[in-house]
């Protein structure tokens, strides 16, 4: 008799496994929530993640009016660098545009332009709209590239006619972009959104899974029976973690054939390890669902995890310039690691031989946070 | 082992300035059916929280089936069957559901546990209900099921808080039917009511107030001693007498 109280009893184990779904088939529509919202949430925001800028629109005020002032246009727009929005002949004018956001960037050629550079030098002016950092350097990154290639070129066509043959520049660069060679954002951030997907639906799911008795009462019928806060905690873990991969998988197939995004690692691996990260998550939802006395309790914990998630993982922007003491709070989230996998196997095709650490902190996790919920949770009124 | 399935001994428990049962001194023999009466907010639930061992003490001494509340609550929850004034079972599951749930969390091997469920359906009349969800079963029905869940592991301790309040006659007659059959197989049962008719059946009573054990015996000698006709007579009594004491030491104070 000790001896069966002591034991994990694995037919006490498989009951609540049971129940859970029995209770889960019983209410579709919050299955139903938990498979479908994460496709739909990866559909809109993978659009909404978007970061690529494609042109920037440019306001002209050319008071040159020249062949040469024309030609300087022309350079900006010919590659969709800049989309020219309108021509404008005042500062006035391109102060309004600029203050009703319709343009980012303003070019104004001097009077005297085609004079000057073939002369000396002429100064054009450049107005950015630096309200978002983003935009503002990618305009300013651009008009400067382009304004030192065409000055380049001027000055090549200068010393050909001056019968001065050096053509070759002192340093020439050969640039390989690794990974992520088109350099378009969906690429990093649909690996990185199907993980922040992920742990809020499972987080939301299980957060609910034993305060939900607790409220309707069950919990006290359960409390007097012989089973072992152990045997529960595992027991209410397991069904969620079918559904969790179930969700993950139709989060994933979204993310490969609609948004095209490629696996350049493993897939195996990155099953593996997806399934390490959903069971943390569980994990902490279950603990959230232990300390929480009601739903609504458990509800406000669990977003206190999931947004600052969102920030402090790295999702949005990256952890490196974030200040130490918040990075090390970043570190506390299991998100966190599973960016750093994610990313890691879709782009740059690592193994577990670069993703060993991220796995293990990912385990201890696991075991930590069980140990804390099945000691948190007593057996009392 | 001892003649006793339950000793208490200044079992008292406190909420904060409130204490709920006080000083509780109790002895009930194996294959009793003990019944506590009281009024609500007497102390009954608490006391029997303790009993199951969900509710720690704050001070005193109690065992039950030989082991004690403190140190053994999980050896006592083997052994003891529960049924709570408020019906605790899953509403979304079948009343089967409901049965092959608890059947299985007390450890029950599928074999013994299919002839143990149509046993307690049979006696308790849910044989044609077994599908039906249990949210969707009436007042009577419920509590039906509910003791059929807390008998399924063959208990040697059944307690049952307030069982039959709010149920039909008819759910009332089969209860105490089964409770009265448990005499049989030496189970000991501990149970509150309400229902004066009900107490009379017991083997002993007793009567709780401001937590404290006011009276504790057999029911016909109880009524001789206190010189009252019906329980009902020294329930009010009782209360009468308790309430105007309690008047009295706050105003001495």
């Amino acid at each position: 008799m000790d001896e069966k109280i002591k034991k994990f009893c694995s037919i006490r184990f498989q009951s609540i496994i049971k129940k859970e779904f029995m209770q889960i088939k019983k209410d579709p529509a919050s299955l139903a929530i938990a498979l479908i919202l994460p496709v739909m949430l990866v559909l809109l925001l993978g659009y909404a993640m978007n970061t690529d800028i494609k042109n920037i629109n440019l306001a002209v005020w050319d008071q040159s009016q020249t062949k040469e002032s024309r030609e300087l246009i022309q350079v900006f727009t010919r590659q969709n660098d800049f989309h020219l929005f309108s021509y404008t002949h005042s500062y006035n004018e391109i102060d309004y545009l600029l203050d009703k956001g319709d343009i980012h960037t303003a070019l104004i050629i001097p009077k005297d332009f085609s004079k000057n550079i073939k002369t000396d030098t002429s100064t054009v002016q450049i107005i950015i709209d630096g309200s978002d950092p983003t935009y503002a350097k990618e305009a300013l990154s651009r008009s400067q590239n382009l304004l030192l290639n065409y000055s380049t070129s001027i000055q090549t066509k200068m010393l050909e006619r001056n019968a001065i043959n050096e053509k070759s520049l002192p340093i020439k660069s050969e640039t390989n972009i690794l990974y992520n060679p088109t350099m378009e954002s969906l690429n990093y951030n649909i690996p990185a959104l199907i993980g922040l997907v992920m742990q809020e639906v499972i987080l939301i799911l299980t957060a609910f899974a034993i305060v939900r008795e607790k409220e309707h009462g069950t919990m006290a019928q359960l409390i007097v029976t012989p089973i072992r806060p152990l045997e529960l905690i595992l027991g209410k873990l397991v069904p969620y973690i079918f559904i969790g991969l179930l969700s993950f998988a139709f989060v994933l197939i979204v993310g490969i054939w609609w948004f095209n995004v490629s696996i350049a690692g493993s897939i195996y691996l990155l099953i593996g390890l997806s399934i390490l990260f959903l069971i943390a998550s569980l994990a902490i939802g279950l603990f959230i669902s232990v300390i929480a006395n009601n739903q609504l309790q458990a509800m406000y914990m669990a977003f206190a995890v999931i947004l600052p998630s969102v920030i402090l993982s790295g999702f949005v922007f990256p952890r490196e310039t974030m200040p130490t003491f918040i990075q090390m709070l970043g570190g506390l989230i299991p998100l966190t690691y599973f960016l750093e996998i994610l990313r890691g196997i879709f782009l740059k095709g690592v193994s577990l031989d670069i993703l060993w650490l991220q796995s293990i902190v990912l385990l201890t996790f696991i075991v930590i946070t069980c140990i804390a919920t099945a000691s948190r949770f007593k057996k009392q009124l | 082992m001892s003649e006793y399935a339950i000793i208490c001994e200044g079992l008292t428990k406190q909420f904060g300035q409130i204490i709920a049962v006080n000083s509780i001194n109790l002895k009930i023999k194996k294959g009793t059916i003990y019944g506590i009466l009281g009024p609500n907010g007497s102390g009954k639930s608490t006391l029997i929280h303790m009993l199951c061992g969900v509710l720690p003490q704050t001070s005193g001494y109690g065992s039950v089936l030989g082991y004690d509340i403190r140190k053994d609550p999980e050896k006592i929850k083997q052994r003891i069957g529960y049924m709570s004034q408020k019906f605790s079972l899953y509403l979304e599951l079948t009343v089967l559901e409901n049965l092959q749930f608890y059947g299985e969390v007390y450890g029950i091997k599928k074999d013994k546990l299919k002839e143990r469920i149509k046993h307690l359906v049979e006696i308790t009349g849910l044989s044609d209900r077994l599908n039906q969800r249990s949210g969707t079963l009436s007042g009577g029905w419920k509590q039906r099921l509910a003791l059929c869940c807390a008998l399924l592991h063959e208990p040697d301790f059944l307690i049952l808080d307030e069982p039959t309040a709010g149920v039909d006659p008819v759910s009332r007659r089969i209860f105490w039917d089964i409770i009265q059959s448990l005499r049989e197989k030496e189970v000991t049962v501990l149970v509150t009511t309400h229902y004066m008719d009900e107490a009379l059946i017991c083997d002993e009573i007793g009567f709780i107030y401001f937590g404290r054990l006011l009276v504790n015996g057999k029911p016909n000698e109880i009524l001789k001693q206190h010189h009252v006709e019906t329980l009902d007579e020294l329930f009010i009594k009782l209360v009468k007498q308790e309430e105007a004491s309690s008047i009295f030491q706050k105003g001495s104070v």
